[in-house]
């Protein structure tokens, strides 16, 4: 059987609905909005025009020789994401659910952010379909993500930090979870990644799979072959399954997400799901998590905002379980140098996000030697992390250049 | 299969043949610590509560308002386990004579094992559990231990429920089914929902023979409003700020205060 058509609720013994009765309602509604909307040419054009025109799809792939150089000599080719209007992969999902809830007749859409980069697409269509928006966002990322925090209010959106428990994404999704149960009537959640109840996780990887599927003509169109490896960072793991789903069933490609690793996986702080955690329930489905022996979430740590989640999307619980994908994690450490070095060699300064993808595929290139490619989805741009990025290597290059 | 007879649903009937109805009381267990949170417990027992809803603090509690998500995860920062939670229970059921149920996330459950969990609730003399994210369709695993142990399980009902879904809710549930009184989460409010009488009326409907409604009940009056309709009214936030601003006497007041509205 194709691994490409799995529709959930269930990916192996992951997934599910684990929400609060008075959710299911509206649960099914979008899932049978969505399964009409699926065959539906109306809606496809609608979703087509607005990536034509809006998104700015497709995006390209720019092949990257200077960085790939440090990684072994393998080819490697960006997917860029980066490019997109909002700057990230996240608008591919928000135009679609934004389609959906003004199809259910939804005039409210609330989101969670860490990184800022959901939330700006989702305040970004929210201004487009004359909606009203609020984002849930920890009180930690508004900080460290205070750019867009910035774009966000300039849109027309409502932006409430949270103050609760880790005060990161975690909680904004706790926040929207809530949010979402006193104001179902009104209200769509625009959940931002592959995680969550059925049917989000199947959802928003199917208006994600677009990356994959330009990638995989265009690397063929480039090299004349599928690429050896294609590659992202996960954090709940949208960005992952968008550009991994088209090749599932290409057996010889392989399929590698990098999780964050934060000051180290043999330390406490990090945030690498599928690496250190097991299974249980978070927000609404079963996946892997980090959690201590009582089933109480642990607290995650990265640099990476958008990374900074303790759980991650039930589909990649279930690919890694089958061995069809594989995960590692990448330091906070390793993941700034990698950013740094694809801006002095390409000139493309990344999201931090993104910077765990080229930092896993710098080892991944020595590994699959000269003559591999390696296609690696390039999530999201770095403007949002200029302050952190600033401080970052503010400290390091003063020391540098005393020496 | 041989289905026990529900102690909590025998509490609720007899307190439906004596006074208006039941009702029901929730506090955290290891809130603020763990002795008070026995003490706080008794107390309900001891000013007219005839269930007692003892919490599972969590870290994630998305069903939860400020005020009990502030007492959970002060418990949990104080360094509260789940093992705890099964010392709170045996320690109020050692000392009261009415039902005490746990109200917990599905994920502690998980971890801990569901015949485990199972096995030591009925060793704390516990009579069952309320599981609010946690719906019948996800819930094999705790419909066959709940069985197995005779122990109560208490799913909810939503206003936006469906007839088949408050069907398949009447059908799972033993010893109460919850009537979500609003469509919100957990916190006292001036007025409870208009429809939560639609829902309690729609929930007989569907075969129901013991609905108690809970989320917003904070008042004697509100506390008889909802029982002129439901078997039960379920009180949480209102305990817990009374506990948080004046201790196990305080409880013991609101309690009293509160059981007022069951009178005939
Ligand atoms: C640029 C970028 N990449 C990746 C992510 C991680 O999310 P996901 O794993 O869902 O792609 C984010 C999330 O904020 C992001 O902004």
């Amino acid at each position: 059987m194709s691994l490409r058509d799995e529709l959930g609720p269930y990916f192996g013994e992951y997934g599910g609905r684990f929400v609060p009765e008075s959710l299911i309602k509206a649960l099914d509604e979008l899932d049978a909005e969505y399964t009409a909307a699926k065959t539906d040419p109306v809606f496809q054009a609608e979703l087509t025009a607005l990536h034509a025109t809006y998104t700015g799809r497709p995006s390209i792939i720019t092949e990257v020789p200077r960085f790939a150089r440090h990684a072994g000599g393998a080819r490697i080719l960006l997917k860029r994401e980066d490019l997109n209007h909002t700057g990230s992969h996240k608008i591919n999902n928000v135009l679609g659910q934004a389609l959906l809830a003004r199809r259910l007749g939804k005039t409210r859409l609330i989101a969670e952010t860490g990184a800022g980069q959901h939330g700006v697409a989702t305040a970004t269509a929210a201004a487009l379909f004359g909606m009203e928006c609020v984002v849930y966002m920890g009180e930690v990322d508004t900080e460290r993500q205070a750019l867009n925090v910035a774009r966000m209010r300039l849109l027309g959106a409502e932006v409430i930090p949270v103050t609760a428990g880790s005060r990161t994404l975690k909680d904004a999704i706790n926040e929207a979870l809530r949010d979402w149960v006193a104001n179902v009537d009104t209200t769509h959640y625009l959940l931002g990644t592959v995680a969550g109840p059925h049917p989000f996780p199947v959802m928003v990887r199917d208006f994600h799979k677009i990356i994959g599927e330009e990638a995989r003509e265009q690397v063929l169109a480039l090299t004349g072959r599928l690429p050896d490896a294609v590659t992202a960072c996960v954090g709940g793991g949208s960005n992952a399954m968008g550009i991994f789903h088209a090749f599932l069933d290409d057996a010889d490609v392989r399929l590698v997400g990098f999780e964050a690793a934060g000051e180290g996986v043999d330390t406490p702080r990090h945030a690498a799901t599928i690496t250190m955690g097991r299974p249980g329930v978070l927000h609404g489905a079963r996946s892997y998590l980090l959690q201590d022996e009582d089933g109480q979430t642990v607290e995650s740590h990265s640099i990476s905002a958008g990374l900074d989640y303790p759980g991650v999307g039930p589909e990649h619980s279930w690919l890694a379980d089958i061995g069809r994908a594989s995960y590692r994690p990448v330091t906070d450490s390793e993941a700034m140098d990698a950013l740094r070095l694809m801006a002095t060699t390409e000139g493309i300064i990344v999201a931090i996000e993104t910077a765990h993808a080229l930092a896993g595929v710098l080892r991944l290139g020595e590994e699959l030697g000269p003559d591999s490619v390696i296609l690696v989805n390039l999530s999201g741009r770095g403007d949002k992390d200029m302050v952190t990025i600033g401080n970052y290597f503010g400290v390091i290059d003063r020391e540098a250049e005393q020496v | 299969m041989n289905i026990p007879s529900s102690t909590v649903a025998e509490a609720i009937a007899s307190a439906n043949r004596d006074r208006a109805g039941a009702l029901i009381g929730y506090l955290p267990a290891g809130y603020p610590d763990i002795d008070t949170s026995i003490e706080a417990a008794v107390a309900l027992a001891e000013n007219g509560i005839d269930v007692i809803e003892l919490g599972l603090p969590y870290s994630d509690p998305v069903m939860d308002g400020p005020v009990i998500q502030e007492a959970t995860q002060t418990a949990l920062a104080a360094g509260f386990r789940l093992r705890n939670g099964f010392e709170v229970m045996a320690a109020i059921t050692a000392r009261v004579s009415i039902p005490v149920v746990f109200m917990s996330y599905w994920n502690p459950i998980v971890q801990y094992g569901v015949e485990r969990f199972a096995d030591d609730i009925v060793a704390a003399g516990g009579a069952g559990l309320i599981t609010p994210d946690l719906i019948p369709d996800e819930a094999a695993s705790w419909i066959a231990a709940s069985d197995r142990a005779g122990l109560d399980r208490i799913f909810l009902a939503a206003p936006s429920s469906t007839p088949e879904r408050l069907a398949q809710a009447v059908e799972t549930s033993r010893g109460f089914v919850y009537a979500v009184s609003t469509m919100g989460i957990t916190g006292a409010r001036l007025d409870v929902d208009s429809a939560a009488k639609s829902l309690v009326a729609r929930l007989r409907a569907s075969g129901a023979t013991s609905t108690c409604v809970g989320l917003g009940i904070s008042s004697a009056d509100q506390v008889r409003e909802v029982l002129a309709y439901a078997d039960g009214a379920i009180v949480g936030s209102a305990l817990v700020k009374a506990l948080t601003t004046g201790g196990v006497s305080a409880v013991a007041e609101t309690a009293a205060a509160l059981s007022a509205g069951t009178r005939l």
